[in-house]
């Protein structure tokens, strides 16, 4: 048995449509099977409430007396593209406040017009015959722009990788704070409720699909950048005069900026028992991957496999040991999305709508076409290296005769066991501590590998404020040295 | 109960925890400390019930005593119930309830901080910020 849009629209129009939760049906096609429950069940709404970064608003401001064509434009001294037509501008939500920083960005402007606040409109040109004007401060809401229309380039991922640290150090990231040596697992997205995950074939999801936008009626304008399904996104769009402040937040990672967490909800119509099947999806079945930010590199290594399932129990297990999961995205608030949804098309106030195109089932996201990342071996120089039991004297000597500052200490395998610095022979002898260099070597010695950037390198440099790192490979056998000095004669070429 | 110990340069000498504890016989658990040379601050537990004898004996040291009763506070104007706070706990304060809303059980909350700097909706905060 199937259905069709237009009849869900009838019933919705009499007032006799069944509408439920993605959360309450699961449970109904588990009790009455897929067939039963695609005939009792018309509509099911889906819901999500996250961090979505690639999102922002477009807008008009009218035009002022003389007319400016406004080259550079601020709100709330928060910057806006405005490199289209003269008082037309785009506000990304993570852009930051030029006097505030971290603390006020784009979401927060978006945030305060929703809530009916004014704020400061800036803008500079440089003046022509038809736009004279060159300077603009006033103040502006919501109710004063001609249109503003939240236009979203990538919003509600299917799935998400979630994120953990391996190395030693505290990680500010847009996946939240990640406490050192696997402290702690954070995870994006609602899983089974997440609206693509239960129309993973976008049967019903495409282009022209009226959606629940932060309280407004939005819709689906293509798919969302970076769509490469099972991680499937989608473009967006919806009046920002029409949303409603509870569905929006704008937030601040720390230490990584300012980003606005939204609502969306989509109703998938049950047209067959197939969709039906699609929208039973459970948490067990949605699997990713848990990937590693200690290794500052795109292609970040894989930890393990996981289910949302197991993300959401609050618990996973990292190399033999129990490690505390945390959501970026708010359960909860998913939930008021769906049950909102849910009300609105019981009371007619909604209704659905046929895709007018496809969304593609296949995608892929392919890296950045660069002229060559810079590794660390390309800059690597030969490094002067030390038996343990060397006197300072002798090291002392080797300094001044091969002119270098760094000298790695290594056992009889090549294996590095520490580094002396002609600081520390220079303390050493200035103190008239005549030992050998073990006795004053540094034993923790940070390093790099042969294949790692040099932005990744130069880092490790500045954030432990030291001038050069020895190259090592798997086994921490020294291979060469990389000093500050070389890497800033290669930048100067740039 | 917890106790935020406040030590000057005298009373940062002498083992007054153990004396609390010879004395009184209660079992004083350190969550935190920060010592230095002249100065120091810790956070102890102590059994209720043993609260007032063990407070008795560090004020007749000279140590400042401030009972920690107001912990960590969720503005719930703000919270989006988002969970980014419950890893990151190192006492595990923070839980899901069974709506998916993030709850604080505060009686366990140490005066980190920790999640003061974690929480990206910028709701949660302490009444007194020491250490």
């Amino acid at each position: 048995m199937k259905k069709t849009i237009e009849e869900i629209n009838r019933k919705i129009e009499e007032g006799c449509v069944c509408v439920v939760t993605a959360e309450e049906m699961k449970k109904i096609v588990e009790e009455l099977g897929a067939e039963k429950a695609a005939k009792e069940v018309d509509v099911v709404t889906t819901g999500t409430f996250g961090a979505m970064c690639s999102s922002g608003v477009f807008m008009n401001f009218g035009h002022s007396d003389p007319p400016i064509k406004m080259q550079r434009v601020w709100l709330n001294d928060v910057e806006a593209y405005t490199g289209i037509a003269a008082v037309d501008a785009y506000l990304g939500v993570t852009q930051l406040s030029e006097s505030r920083g971290m603390e006020y960005g784009g979401a927060h402007v978006i945030e305060d017009l929703v809530g009916g606040k004014e704020v400061e409109l800036r803008a500079e040109a440089y003046g022509t015959d038809c736009y004279p004007r060159k300077k603009l401060v006033t103040e502006i809401s919501l109710e004063d722009l001609n249109q503003a229309v939240m236009v979203n380039p990538r919003n509600a991922y299917q799935r998400y990788k979630a994120a953990t640290n391996s190395s030693d150090r505290i990680l500010r990231t847009y996946m939240g704070t990640l406490l050192p040596n696997f402290g702690n697992v954070t995870f994006a997205g609602c899983g089974e409720v997440s609206p693509l995950n239960n129309d993973p074939e976008y049967r019903t999801i495409g282009i022209g699909t009226r959606i629940f936008l932060c309280g407004a009626k939005g819709y689906v304008i293509g798919e969302g950048t970076q769509h490469a399904p099972p991680f499937g996104t989608l473009m967006v769009k919806g009046n920002l005069k029409e949303m409603k402040p509870e569905f929006m937040k704008a937030i601040v990672m720390p230490g990584y900026g300012v980003t606005m967490m939204l609502g969306i909800g989509i109703p998938i119509p049950i047209l067959d028992e197939e969709i039906a099947r699609s929208t039973a999806i459970r948490d067990d079945q949605i699997v990713t991957e848990i990937i590693d930010f200690g290794v500052p590199r795109r292609d970040r290594p894989v930890v393990r496999k996981v289910t949302y399932a197991e993300l959401k129990s609050g618990k996973v297990e990292i190399n033999g040991e129990e490690v505390r999961v945390s959501p970026l995205s708010s359960y909860y608030m998913a939930r008021k999305v769906m049950e909102e949804l849910k009300r609105m098309i019981e009371k007619g106030e909604f209704f659905l709508t046929q895709p007018v195109e496809r969304i593609l089932t296949k995608g892929t996201l392919k890296p950045m076409r660069e002229r060559g990342i810079k590794v660390v071996k390309s800059v690597m120089t030969k490094a002067v290296t030390i038996p343990p039991d060397t006197s300072i004297e002798e090291a002392s000597r080797i300094i001044t005769q091969k002119n270098v500052n760094h000298l790695p200490v290594v056992d009889e395998n090549g294996v590095l066991v520490g580094i002396v610095t002609s600081w520390d022979i220079a303390k050493a002898v200035a103190t008239g501590k005549l030992g050998r260099v073990s006795d004053v070597m540094t034993r923790r010695v940070i390093t790099a590998t042969p294949d790692e950037p040099i932005e990744s390198a130069a880092r490790k440099m500045e954030q432990y404020n030291i001038s050069a790192l020895p190259v090592v490979d798997a086994k921490r056998r020294v291979l060469g040295m990389v000093t500050s000095e070389d890497l800033s004669k290669l930048l100067a070429r740039w | 109960m917890l106790l935020i110990l406040k030590f000057d340069s005298k009373t940062i000498k002498k083992p007054i925890i153990s004396t609390a504890t010879l004395e009184t016989k209660a079992l004083i658990n350190i969550l935190r400390a920060n010592v230095g040379a002249r100065r120091g601050e810790m956070v102890v537990e102590v059994d209720d019930s043993k609260a007032k004898e063990v407070e008795d004996v560090f004020r007749r040291f000279g140590v400042e005593v401030v009972e920690l009763k107001d912990a960590v506070v969720k503005d719930e104007e703000k919270c989006v119930h988002c969970g980014l706070c419950i890893s990151i706990c190192p006492v595990e304060v923070f839980r899901f309830d069974e709506n998916w809303k993030v709850v604080a059980d505060t009686e366990k909350c140490i005066h980190c901080g920790v999640c003061t700097k974690v929480c990206p909706c910028n709701a949660l905060s302490l009444p007194i910020h020491s250490l």
